[in-house]
């Protein structure tokens, strides 16, 4: 009996394999990295403000309230593409919404950019080299951080930010807090 | 023959990083062979983060541009391998090891085919010690020699 079902059994076993890989690998990007700070406090930072150079920021200026940490840079065409979703997500209120350039080549080329499109951000971080961004294991643009009010990283996306992965991963993670009309 | 493959490959690569990189990067500068011949171990021995299929050594992404220079700062402040290791694995995740290390979740990739390799041996003993029973048996009583024929 065993040895007639033993065929069946294996190919059973085997399709199964396969298609747990097919669903693994159903992910948008597989080339994604899962963040290994995701439940860790924030890496220390000390930036200048993009806008206002002479304006260090540090994480404690920004403790006390969650932000949305977006990192983008005015090379970055998918930055561009994602742009109206973040000035979408900024104009809603329910979270800051921090900018993080990234890697510029030009000093005014960010600005420019900000001026062309518009600036959704509350404040905006520069990291001209990228030695910082290698602390918040960023590797390219776009990226979005989570941080809470405690300064805990909590979600992270790499890629351009959508619609639907705001409503469906980020404000799920966000505290309930009445949206002012 | 290999030779010849190997520089045309090389000539696609260098003419392609040119085509994708606006600026030319700053080579890292050794202060001694030594120095250079541990730097380009540690970076073979990790995968670039942007561009999954190279490796650190290789990448002309501008990450890895950085995480290159970085790692030579390191090695200046007298870190070890492993500290290195270990500070881009905080940052970046276990997959930046080219060679992923020995934990409960890796067992599995480290030790199942050898595992694989044992269960198989042990199936093969198993078919030739009950063959060699029966052939056994059969050398005792051989009164059917016709059907023993037909096991082959």
């Amino acid at each position: 009996m065993l040895r007639r079902l033993l065929p069946l059994i294996i190919f059973v076993a085997l399709g199964g394999l396969l298609f747990a890989g097919i669903q693994l690998s159903r992910h948008e990007d597989p080339g994604a990295l899962p963040s290994p700070l995701i439940g860790k406090p924030a890496p220390a930072f000390a930036l200048p403000e993009l806008l206002a150079p002479d304006k260090i920021v540090r994480n404690s200026d920004l403790a006390g309230a969650p932000y949305v940490l977006n990192v983008w840079g005015s090379w970055c065409v998918n930055c561009q593409e994602e742009h109206p979703v973040i000035t979408a997500l900024a104009a809603r209120g329910i979270v800051k919404v921090v900018g993080y350039n990234y890697h510029e080549v030009e000093p005014g080329d960010a600005p420019r950019w900000l001026a062309q499109f518009g600036n959704p951000y509350a404040l905006i971080l520069s990291d001209v080299d990228g030695r910082t961004a290698l602390d918040w294991g960023i590797y390219g643009a776009p990226e979005s951080f989570l941080v809470d009010a405690r300064g805990i990283v909590r979600w992270k996306h790499v890629g351009p930010l959508t619609d639907e992965i705001i409503a469906h991963e980020l404000m799920p993670l966000l505290p309930a807090k009445k949206v002012s009309p | 023959m290999k030779r010849i493959v190997f520089a045309l490959l090389m000539c696609c690569v260098v003419s392609l990083a040119f085509a994708m990189q606006p600026q030319p990067v700053a080579p890292n500068v050794y202060r001694n062979p030594a120095e250079e011949t541990r730097f380009h171990a540690l970076a073979s021995s990790l995968r670039c983060v942007m561009c999954q299929n190279e490796s650190l050594a290789d990448s002309q992404a501008p990450i890895a541009h950085d995480l290159r220079r970085e790692i030579l700062e390191l090695m200046r402040q007298g870190k070890s391998d492993a500290q290195i290791r270990e500070f881009l694995v905080a940052r970046y995740g276990e997959f930046v090891l080219y060679k992923p290390r020995i934990e409960p979740a890796t067992w599995l990739l480290w030790f199942g085919p050898l595992a694989l390799f044992v269960a198989g041996g042990v199936t093969v003993a198993f078919i030739v010690h009950r063959r060699a029973m029966r052939l056994d048996a059969q050398a005792q009583a051989p009164e059917s020699p016709i059907e023993s024929s037909e096991d082959w």
